[in-house]
């Protein structure tokens, strides 16, 4: 069996030149990773700068209504307002070990963007961040906070010029300079080992609410839910609970505006196995192989593929994949913000959607975790033209 | 098939061996500048010195490519270039092209083309999938390709696809470069047939001036790892930037020009006086 496959998913489908790099990478998590003195460093890191652990927290309004208990993991809490830092802060610590100063990270909207910077500006690390041309003009702002962190900004002009066209350039990049620089990537995604690699660093969020939650209810939730766009997050809560045979596992896809086509970000559910970024995975592709171009309200599920563990979860059964469209994460982050006081990120807000479309298959007096992987600060100017449509109290 | 047999493209370059000349392979992407002009300038190469031709199937993501590949790829998928077209065209010609014909690009148009024609497949890696490539290698081959190269499929992903391919007598040619070891060569050597694509650059394709410091070592190491010609790309554009090689052991066998040839084309030149100061080198 070749390495790094979950079953039928996985690989490393990358050019010769990327081969040794990937290989130096397998070799640092076997010699590095297990270190006490790496250990230490990273829980300083992840719990005195990035302010873990992170919460678990009720939601009493919500549940009253919904007949069943509504528990949320609070990532939307760590440093720089998302799960991202658990990843970055491995990686940089991982890269700096292995003698490499520079880090290259892709970034869709901006989070794994500013959490890669932030990282590198912690440890001292150069650090280049590729961003399609189009999500740099929509998001100027979030351009702004990775450059005050350190970090140059590159926009990406070629293919679609997105999340997938930033992975391209930051690809290349690494052939290039792959003596100096480690490839930071975003997501539980990519050739291997990227998807244990980030998994690794994610599962911290799996492993806290497990403990969590049979600290503060006696016993594990009956449902844990979670977006899925490469499938970080959801994976990092997810793998600590596969064991767990009682436990519902819900991964929730983007649908996007929900019209038949391709204006989705939904690979598991309607995509087909195929080869992106040196895996095999689900994909959204034309019937010649071609990668079509996704669509999500939220930047940060905006992405033709998915994690191959992911596909493997959903081949297998263990994990059901959902979906919820634009509108319904829109009604979900609005619900959660008046209802408990907390603005989820519009990526967090499709697994709430989730929940709350699924009132009728969730047996009353159910626990159920949602992870709420990220803040809704970044998504303001996403959100207002929805909310307040006519434009008042801008 | 005898394991042994010549394939078309061991007789291409055994005969410029025989000349005692480099052979000359240019890749074209299919479809570019437009689907018509496209087939004239893969004849004019045919008839002009091409020993063997690299036809480019375009992908939209294309990680080993740089600027002019991937603009000339975006421009023949944005007409419509796709595998199916190039083999129905292709096999049109295949009694009339003399070089040997490889088959250049990314895993996955070659996975879907094989998967749709077998509609059954299973994703299982060294399993189903096996008849979906077997299909593909039989279609390649009915239309006039002569073999592979597929630069997002190392030798770790490869097994299975070889297979399939070499069952119907066409080589998946290896790619290696400056970071690939010596004992990484050895062991894509015990695996491949055909030529050796020996990348000139730690980087993407791309013209450039002159050649990187690093290439004599990896030359070097390639010649003793593997008895197959060596055929060398990436950067290329005239002969003079091997002018530093000539007469040496480790001088390449084949020359492969790509990026430098596109913009030649784009610029309206004629294909094959490209070819024409290599030709003697």
């Amino acid at each position: 069996m070749n390495k790094g496959y979950f079953g039928e998913f996985g690989g490393q489908y990358v050019p010769e030149l990327l081969m040794p790099p990937l290989d130096e990478l397998c070799q640092a998590m076997r010699d590095i990773l297990p270190r006490p003195d790496f250990q230490t460093k990273l829980h300083d890191l992840l719990y005195d700068f990035a302010g873990r652990e992170t919460p678990i927290t009720f939601c009493p309004n919500l549940s009253k209504e919904l007949g069943f208990d509504l528990w949320l993991k609070r990532e939307d809490l760590l440093h720089t307002g998302a799960h991202k830092i658990n990843n970055t802060l491995g990686q940089a610590l991982l890269a700096k070990y292995m003698g490499k100063p520079s880090l290259v990270a892709e970034t869709g909207a901006d989070q794994h963007g500013v959490a890669t910077a932030a990282a590198a500006a912690r440890l001292g690390m150069d650090c280049i961040v590729f961003m399609g041309a189009e999500d740099v003009e929509r998001q100027a702002p979030n351009v702004m906070r990775m450059r005050l962190l350190g970090a140059e900004v590159k926009a990406v002009s070629s293919g679609s010029r997105t999340l997938k066209d930033a992975i391209n350039a930051a690809l290349r990049h690494w052939i290039e300079k792959q003596r100096t620089t480690h490839y930071c990537f975003g997501t539980a995604a990519g050739p291997h080992p990227f998807p244990t690699l980030v998994r690794d660093f994610q599962s911290v969020i799996g492993r806290e609410a497990r403990r969590q939650m049979l600290e503060k209810t006696g016993s594990l939730p009956d449902f844990i839910v979670a977006a899925v766009g490469g499938g970080s997050n959801a994976i990092g809560l997810f793998h600590p609970f596969l064991e767990d045979a009682d436990v519902r596992i819900i991964g929730v896809e983007a649908a996007g505006t929900g019209e038949p086509g391709c204006c989705n970000s939904a690979p598991i559910n309607l995509g087909s196995p195929g080869i992106l970024h040196g895996q095999l995975s689900m994909l959204l592709q034309d019937e010649n192989g071609q990668i079509l171009p996704s669509h999500s309200i939220s930047a940060g599920l905006d992405y033709p593929g998915v994690g191959p563990e992911h596909a493997h979860l959903a081949a297998t059964g263990r994990v059901r994949y959902g979906m919820a469209t634009d509108m319904q994460a829109l009604e979900a982050f609005k619900t959660l913000t008046r209802k408990e006081g907390i603005i989820p990120a519009l990526e967090s807000s499709h697994a709430v959607a989730w929940v709350l479309n699924h009132q009728a298959d969730i047996p009353r007096g159910a626990k159920v975790l949602v992870n709420l992987s990220g803040r809704g600060d970044k998504d303001m100017d996403i959100v207002r033209p929805h909310i307040f449509p006519q434009g008042e109290q801008k | 098939m005898n394991r042994t047999a010549q394939t078309v493209i061991d007789q291409r370059l055994a005969q410029a061996r025989a000349e005692k000349r480099l052979a000359l392979i240019p890749f074209v992407t299919a479809g570019f500048p437009t689907a018509s002009a496209f087939w004239d300038i893969v004849e004019d190469l045919d008839a002009h010195g091409a020993d063997i031709i690299e036809i480019g199937v375009p992908f939209s993501d294309p990680v080993a490519d740089g600027p002019v590949v991937e603009a000339a790829g975006v421009r023949a998928l944005e007409q419509g270039a796709n595998l199916h077209a190039l083999l129905k065209e292709l096999e049109k010609r295949k009694n009339r092209l003399r070089a040997g014909i490889i088959l250049m690009g990314y895993a996955n148009p070659f996975l879907q083309y094989a998967c749709k024609a077998t509609p059954k497949t299973r994703f299982t890696p060294g399993l189903g999938i096996r008849s979906a490539l077997d299909r593909l290698a039989a279609d390649c081959a009915a239309a006039g390709a002569h073999g592979f190269i597929i630069p997002d499929l190392p030798l770790n992903e490869a097994g299975v696809w070889r297979a399939a391919f070499e069952a119907h007598g066409m080589p998946l040619i290896p790619l290696v470069g400056q970071n690939t070891t010596k004992a990484r060569m050895q062991e894509y050597a015990r695996h491949s047939k055909g030529y050796v694509y020996v990348v000139s650059v730690l980087g993407t394709t791309g013209v450039r001036d002159g050649m990187p410091p690093e290439l004599v070592e990896t030359l070097k190491r390639a010649r003793a790892g593997f008895s197959l010609p060596l055929a060398l790309g990436f950067g290329l554009k005239h002969p003079d930037q091997l002018a530093e090689f000539a007469g040496r052991e480790y001088a390449p066998d084949a020359v492969i020009f790509g990026s430098a040839l596109l913009k030649h084309i784009e610029a309206g030149n004629r294909a094959s006086d490209f070819l024409r100061p290599w030709k003697n080198a």
